[in-house]
């Protein structure tokens, strides 16, 4: 295949990908906000914008933190290049870019994700039509993956299009574990009070992993138990554990495919053999913030050895 | 000559109201319909479309805008004896074309006879000198051609126009099809049309046919195909990413394309590899930035000595665009007789050139009545259709004639034929015109049974442009 295809169906995918991390994250921000006082809840969308790297931007744009303005900024301000309708659009120019590498089944989904969101995201959204948006975000992202998994061949392309999804997924997984543990909790002594818990509830239900941790865990909530459960849990589908076994097994395919391995897989092998060998306790004593910038800077050098090596751009 | 006729030919029905032969199964299966399930079957095609992305890029508006192309959901239909006639015609056009094309790159035996001017060849933007006295591989030069047909009475169709360049449409030939499957399939088991979802398969045959000496491909290897798009802005990107598709051959931009090896490879993710055919939808000037316009993006840095020292087969070859230019049009009729030794199966249109000081008196002195069009345009743009324009628009195209006379030619107003389209208040009829497609190869010419009709959904309007609120419809050729 072609290596701009090959570069257009990765990004495709960590498009969609984002898109809908993006929708879960505001999702459980907008859970925490009507829990919670104004002040607090300004704290908690400000955390939002930290988490998808937007809020420098948007200080820089002078808008206040509230859940209207907030929302909009991310989901479909024309002036905010990572807005979620963006990241449709870059999906969806990219699926028609590489049109003959997808089946018609995936490009239609993806084609009407774009009509649809364009259309819903037309307007301001409001507060009582927030979760209505979100979820219609999501369940479009499920409709383009499940085509994908209905009718691709698994070949490279749908090796590449894999990679670029978890890859991006494992990214958004360490970010909000890391903003969520290092910038909001103020201090040591918040630790297991009630704010601690609605904060962890946060996280878990900005990955989707709420129910499954509490079906794990029997109601404890635990900063340590949560940590391990996102970073370490090969069960758990947003996990870095899980993230990386599935780029194994994608990067494996390729290879035998291709008739060799490459630096990626070098990198790769480096990056998720350091989570099988670890455990949470020598990772907390290290430092978890340490660790996962640690990760996402690895994830980075990853991608770039996948482009690189499989000549996405010349 | 004639210059106009009185009454239009409509396909459906005859001067009395009753229903033509061809249409005779159609109408029957209309006439059972339910009205306002059918104006639900219109409006639901328009979704369908945006949802398969079949749309076109608009120049001049916001970049990446789409639009659609109206449908329409009556087929034009042809019968078999018709569709007999009009192909023996069109593969003669074809072959004159071809046969056109190696003569004035080579001995321009034709000019030597007395035949064609000279300047037309010399004064000439689309004459390539760099194609002189190089034969394209398999020796074919379009690979792919349009033939633009109006007709006016029974037996009256015409050539409005050849496209010898990089005729587009051919994925709404294909899609109008499926939609009309999709949406009426018993309508098929009444009626026997021949079908046309083969011919990304043929394109395909009749592109590998015509691979270069280079290509050195072992027993039963196919070579490689790919297609040459400027890409996703493109007005015609949809189709382009559709043949590819249906091909299944690489769609690729000039970024991805460079000499190695004394061939022209696409950068693939295990490397470069060569390309045997290219089906390149890039028009010639922005092929090779170190021949053509140097200025281009879109095209490959040396493809044109790759392709002279038969590296690959570029479809259509280069400098075809001099056998479809208007001002050879008009000498179409002796090319035809020339190369075959026939007379034309089918008619040009009559055509003034205004290069010619007669000509241009008449043009002048018939300004209102005619159709006059630029030498080297084409989507219907900067043309003047006499009847329909104000005496200000008469006056200022006349000062542009008398000022370059030679850019321009001269047609009577035609009476295009007309066919209904479904409206809110029923059938109404509207103006046509048919573009079949014309696959050549060494081994001969294939000619898909159809093609695209284009019809004006303004009501008397005689411009069919998809660019200019044309629409199109399903083409039907009923089998024997």
């Amino acid at each position: 295949m072609l290596g701009r295809s090959a570069n257009g169906i990765f990004w495709m995918f960590r498009y969609l990908e984002r898109a809908e991390n993006t929708a879960r994250l505001l999702d459980a921000g907008f859970r925490m906000a009507l829990t919670r006082g104004d002040v607090a809840s300004s704290d908690e969308w400000r955390s939002v914008l930290v988490t998808i790297g937007l809020d420098r931007q948007f200080a820089t744009r002078g808008g206040e933190y509230t859940g209207a303005q907030v929302c909009n900024y991310i989901l479909r301000d024309r002036d905010n290049p990572g807005s979620v309708l963006a990241m449709i659009e870059g999906a969806r120019t990219n699926a028609r870019m590489v049109r003959t590498a997808i089946t018609r089944e995936v490009w239609e989904a993806t084609n009407e994700s774009w009509m649809v969101l364009k259309d819903l995201l037309a307007r301001p959204v409001r507060e009582t039509n927030l979760g209505e948006t979100l979820g219609v975000i999501r369940r479009q992202a499920t409709q383009v993956r499940g085509a994908m998994d209905g009718t691709m061949l698994r070949n490279d392309i749908f090796n590449f299009a894999r990679i670029g999804t978890f890859l991006e997924r494992a990214d958004n997984t360490a970010r909000i574990l890391d903003v969520k543990y290092h910038v909001l909790l103020p201090s040591v002594a918040w630790v297991g009070s009630s704010l601690d818990h609605v904060q962890w509830d946060t996280v878990l239900r900005s990955v989707a992993g709420e129910r499954a941790y509490r079906w794990l865990n029997a109601g404890r909530m635990d900063a340590r138990g949560i940590a391990e459960f996102l970073i370490l849990d090969g069960r758990f589908p947003r996990s870095l554990a899980f993230c990386y076994e599935k780029l194994r097994s994608n990067m494996a395919s390729l290879a035998r495919d291709y008739g060799g391995e490459t630096r990626a897989h070098e990198l790769l092998r480096g990056t998720g053999s350091r989570l099988h060998q670890t455990s949470i306790e020598s990772i907390v004593e290290a430092g978890l913030h340490e660790f996962i910038v640690d990760f996402i800077a690895c994830n980075v050098d990853v991608a770039n050895a996948v482009a690189q090596d499989y000549r996405f751009t010349e | 000559m004639k210059t106009t006729q009185t009454t239009t030919y409509d396909e459906m029905f005859d001067a009395n109201g009753a229903v033509r032969p061809a249409y005779a199964g159609y109408q029957d299966w209309y006439g059972t319909q339910d009205p306002s399930w059918l104006r639900k079957q219109s409006n639901e095609a328009e979704g369908f479309f945006r949802r398969t992305g079949i749309t076109f890029n608009v120049y001049g508006n916001d970049a990446g805008e789409e639009r659609l192309i109206p449908f329409d959901m009556v087929p034009r239909i042809i019968t078999a004896a018709e569709w007999r006639k009009l192909s023996r015609g069109i593969e003669q056009r074809v072959t004159a074309l071809n046969a056109f094309l190696h003569d004035v790159y080579h001995r321009q035996e034709i000019v030597r006879a007395g035949k064609l001017p000279e300047r037309l060849l010399r004064q000439n933007d689309a004459y390539l000198p760099q194609m002189a006295g190089f034969v394209p591989p398999g020796g074919v030069y379009t690979h792919i051609v349009g033939i633009d047909l109006v007709r006016t009475g029974p037996e009256d169709f015409m050539v409005l126009e050849d496209n010898a360049r990089t005729p587009s449409g051919v994925s709404y030939m294909l899609e109008n099809r499926e939609t009309m499957m999709a949406m009426f399939p018993e309508l098929f088991t009444r009626v026997r049309v021949r079908p046309v979802s083969d011919y990304p398969r043929r394109l395909a045959r009749s592109l590998a046919a015509s691979a270069p000496p280079a290509a050195k491909l072992a027993p039963g290897q196919r070579p490689t195909v790919a297609v040459l798009t400027p890409g996703i802005y493109n007005s015609a990107y949809f189709e382009h990413a559709f043949l590819a598709d249906q091909m299944g051959a690489e769609l690729v931009e000039g970024a991805d394309l460079r000499v190695v090896d004394g061939r022209i490879a696409m950068r693939t993710t295990r490397g470069w590899k060569p390309i045997d055919v290219l089906y390149r939808r890039v028009d010639d000037e922005y092929l090779d930035p170190l021949t053509f316009n140097p200025a281009s993006a879109l095209g490959v840095p040396g493809i044109m000595d790759v392709y002279r020292a038969g590296g690959i087969t570029i479809a259509n070859a280069p400098g075809t665009g001099i056998a479809d230019d208007k001002a050879i049009y008009s000498f179409m009729p002796e090319i035809v007789e020339f190369y075959t030794g026939e007379k034309p199966i089918l008619q040009n249109v009559p055509t003034w050139r205004c290069s010619e000081p007669e000509s241009l008196a008449y043009v002048l002195d018939h300004l209102a009545e005619l159709v006059v069009k630029e030498v080297h345009g084409s989507g219907g743009y900067g043309m003047l259709i006499g009847p329909t324009s104000s005496r200000k628009e008469l006056a200022a195209f006349e000062a542009k004639l008398r000022a370059r006379p030679e850019n321009y030619i001269a047609q009577p107003t035609l009476s295009l034929s007309t066919c209904p389209i479904f409206t809110k208040a029923g059938l109404a009829p509207r103006h046509v015109d048919l573009r079949p497609f014309v696959l050549v190869s060494p081994n001969g010419i294939d000619i898909t049974p159809g093609g695209l009709t284009r019809v004006a959904l303004k009501k008397g309007s005689l411009v069919v442009n998809s660019s200019q609120g044309g629409g199109t419809k399903d083409s039907w050729v009923l089998e024997d």
